[in-house]
């Protein structure tokens, strides 16, 4: 992708280039930020980064806790336990295994538990399916979890060194999930740079629990039963750690310009072709590769379009975002979950940008809403090439359905 | 805006829930024999209830719908007309297990309320045990014995109607007394106990307590933390470990007493207390190592003492006591306050010795019991009579 290509001799700082997956990279990351205690249940997608660390570990590449849970809950409860402890924790899931795991998964934010999991985006089961679907993580939206979305294993890996470092801030300390599309970016492989021990030392600190470390000469007890008495001022924390979240991240990722010299601009959200757009499509995660093409082909054919990639949904930069928007004459939402029910029945994206615009936006334009690329159907160009030419109708005046499924047979 | 009535029922959790649920029940079934609208409810931050931990219900009765509504829009009430205490060892004042600290038994009792105890023993003796307050009340006995009626094997001893007798004498307006007997007569179908209502109605009494009458301590209270100074990650601090203490005739330093948390003591829990013979205890640690609550300082010389700020009064350092009669559990109605036995032992051996002795009845055969061991199986002609003759 354009943003991160490196001139030559940027490239020769770092100590090799490898062809490895999204999961792969992730695993890398995990093993460079030198994680303690990695727990592991496998399921499809997720399963491949659980592989590669065993096997970085077997090689003796690796040193850390490699624990094979029975479950997904006990997965993420073993990490919550060690993270408290004042461990490096690694872990993720898949589609119905993260949600499986949702207790845990529903208790790390309040108990500040910074921990780094990698959901390998699946359906959810019934039909059974391996393919993406967003809806497996945007299950913890509202729960105090950090959520992005990254769309190559070059910013897998980084992201994942990124989410470590946001993640154990101690202005933060809640747990962080990088969302990997699957098939399409957990099991492609690609070039990726893989930074040095050295580089990623100065990055990100050791993580330093400070007095929220459950250690014998801290006697501390987490997580006592309190009623509605205390429950309001336990969540008044979590809010306080959201509404510092856009400015750490925005810190750590000049930090990480600085010390690794790839730049990926603005965190939240990452904009291509839209300087003199008329419209734009906006989306998350690998949908960005066949829009991208799609929009440069439309541009040869005088059709003025872009693209918005939304990286991080938890923060959602929403006043950032509604700013960008409101120069456009239509948006064209590409959602790949559903929210049914939901006001227009849109996706959950479309939802919430059309939130961030009724408040932060100077303009009206019209928000569509598309359901695309469900249970891992591919995205393909000419159904990009299909949204925008709708997304132009509504920019010239013609009502449109808010909401529309594309890609569907029937 | 009609006429909003709240009675409350302060209860032992579990032991009496049945029991301050039928009252609060009857209330409201009753007061709707004469137009009124009400509702009954348990605290629901009380549930899940611990066994003797104090726990609250409620019945709220208005003159119409929309009152009924305005008494509903808080959901505790803040002020009650009658409050009612089901145990007499609960006058010391109820701790819920939620982290309050102690509330005096008349905290949400509005000035000239009554308040109903049940107990064997007068207004005066009680009163004593009461937290005093600057504004003046009611105190009223029903006389009976602490009871279970209404939960599992428990014998129904007509305490829930006795009550609601004591009620209608108290404040007819919240219910008439032949508003009670219909709900019994038709919902209860029980005459004999609409006789036991009828005749504590009669029986009832109740005496002025002015203001600052009564106990002189001051409930242990504290602050609640703010959300941006309380500590981050759901988490307490610990307590510090303690250590070792004076013996206070000799000044011998020894011993172990842990740090206890002073938001959360759990003593209102308890009915019943752990006496301890010191003289003929063999120090073999099974009372100190058996406690649930981690209860017992090991003092200077090596003995065993029950800390009463922590004890919830279970028992079973009495059960596993293998010397007999060197730790005897007793009705707490007999003690005022917490001080340490082994420090009264410690300062005066003979004085305790006569205090042993006038303290501790023999336990008798090991039957289960609310205030000593043995109790239920002794009281149960006691409770027949009261049911039978009112």
């Amino acid at each position: 992708m354009a943003t991160i290509a490196l001139p030559v001799e940027e490239k020769k700082k770092y100590e090799q280039e490898a062809l490895i997956t999204g999961a792969e990279a992730i695993a890398v990351a995990c093993k460079l930020a030198n994680v303690d205690v990695v727990t592991a249940y496998p399921i499809r997608p997720y399963d491949t980064v659980m592989q590669y660390i065993s096997q970085l570990k077997a090689d003796g590449e690796m040193d850390c806790e490699y624990i094979v849970a029975e479950g997904e809950h006990s997965q993420f409860e073993i990490v919550k336990h060690a993270s408290v402890c004042g461990a490096r924790v690694f872990c993720g899931s898949s589609g119905v295994g993260w949600m499986y795991a949702m207790e845990a998964l529903t208790v790390t934010p309040a108990l500040r538990v910074p921990m780094v999991a990698m959901v390998g985006n699946r359906a959810l089961d019934d039909p059974g399916a391996f393919g993406v679907e967003h809806n497996d993580a945007l299950a913890v939206r509202d729960l105090g979890w950090l959520l992005n979305w990254v769309d190559s294993a070059q910013e897998a890996l980084d992201t994942a060194l990124i989410a470590y470092r946001v993640a154990e801030d101690p202005r933060m300390f809640v747990p962080c999930a990088i969302s990997c599309d699957g098939a399409f970016l957990t099991h492609s492989q690609a070039l990726v740079n893989i930074p040095t021990q050295e580089q990623v030392k100065q990055f990100l600190p050791p993580y330093k629990r400070g007095d929220l470390l459950l250690h014998p000469d801290n006697v501390i007890s987490v997580a006592p039963q309190v009623n509605e008495d205390w429950v309001m001022e336990v969540r008044r924390q979590n809010y306080e750690v959201t509404e510092r979240a856009c400015g750490v991240i925005r810190e750590v990722y000049a930090d990480f310009e600085r010390i690794f010299g790839r730049k990926y601009g603005n965190p939240f959200f990452e904009e291509y072709m839209t300087e003199d757009a008329e419209v734009v499509l906006l989306g998350m995660g690998t949908l960005s590769t066949p829009t991208r093409v799609a929009i440069r082909k439309m541009r040869e054919q005088g059709k003025k379009v872009g693209f918005v990639r939304l990286r991080w949904f938890r923060p959602f930069a929403g006043v950032e975002l509604a700013k960008c928007l409101e120069r456009f004459k239509a948006i064209g939402v590409i959602d790949r979950d559903f929210s049914f029910g939901s006001p227009n029945l849109s996706g959950v994206v479309a939802t919430e940008v059309r939130s961030a615009m009724y408040t932060g936006a100077a303009t009206r334009p019209p928000v569509l809403g598309f359901i695309c690329g469900l249970g891992g159907r591919e995205v393909l160009v000419q159904d990009v090439e299909h949204m925008t030419d709708i997304t132009f109708e509504a920019a010239k005046g013609k009502a449109q359905p808010l909401t529309q499924w594309i890609g569907l047979r029937g | 805006m009609g006429q909003l009535f709240a009675v409350e029922i302060i209860y032992r959790g579990v032991f009496q829930k049945t029991l301050a649920k039928n009252i609060t029940r009857g209330i409201v079934l009753a007061a709707h024999n004469e137009g009124k609208l009400g509702i009954s409810f348990g605290r629901y931050g009380d549930s899940p209830e611990r066994n003797g931990i104090p726990a609250k219900s409620f019945a709220i009765v208005a003159s119409d719908a929309q009152t009924l509504e305005a008494g509903m829009a808080q959901y505790e009430p803040k002020q009650v007309d009658v409050t009612v205490v089901l145990d007499d060892t609960l006058c010391k004042g109820a701790e819920s297990w939620a982290w309050y600290g102690l509330h005096p038994v008349h905290q949400a009792l509005k000035p000239g309320g009554t308040l109903i105890v049940d107990s064997l023993q007068d207004a005066p003796t009680l009163l004593k045990g009461i937290h005093r307050r600057q504004e003046p009340y009611k105190l009223g006995i029903v006389k009976g014995v602490t009871s279970f009626s209404g939960m599992w094997v428990y014998k129904d001893d007509h305490t829930d109607v006795r009550i609601l007798g004591a009620i209608a004498k108290a404040l007819p307006a919240v219910v008439s007394l032949a508003s009670i007997e219909k709900f019994i007569n038709e919902k209860l179908k029980n005459p004999l106990k609409a006789t036991s209502a009828h005749t504590t109605f009669e029986r009832f009494t109740s005496m002025n307590v002015k203001p600052g009458e009564g106990n002189a301590e001051e409930p242990f209270s504290f602050q609640l933390p703010k959300w941006n100074n309380m500590r981050k990650g759901v988490s307490v601090k610990g307590q510090p470990q303690g250590g070792p203490y004076a013996d206070p005739v000799t000044k011998e330093v020894g011993g172990f007493r842990p740090v206890r948390n002073d938001k959360f003591k759990k003593y209102s829990t308890r009915t019943m207390r752990p006496v301890v013979n010191f003289e003929t205890c063999t120090k073999c640690t099974l009372c100190w190592l058996n406690c649930p609550d981690a209860s017992f300082d090991v003092t200077p010389d090596g003995k065993y003492d029950a800390n009463l700020e922590a004890c919830c009064g279970c028992g079973i350092c009495e059960a596993v006591c293998p010397v007999p009669n060197c730790i005897t559990m007793v009705a707490e109605t007999a003690f005022d306050g917490n001080a340490s036995q082994w420090e009264a032992f410690r300062k005066d051996k003979a004085a305790y010795k006569e205090w042993l002795k006038a303290t501790v009845q023999p336990a008798g055969e090991r039957s289960h019991g609310f205030r000593y061991r043995g109790q239920y199986k002794e009281q149960i002609p006691a409770v027949l009579e009261i049911a039978e003759k009112g």
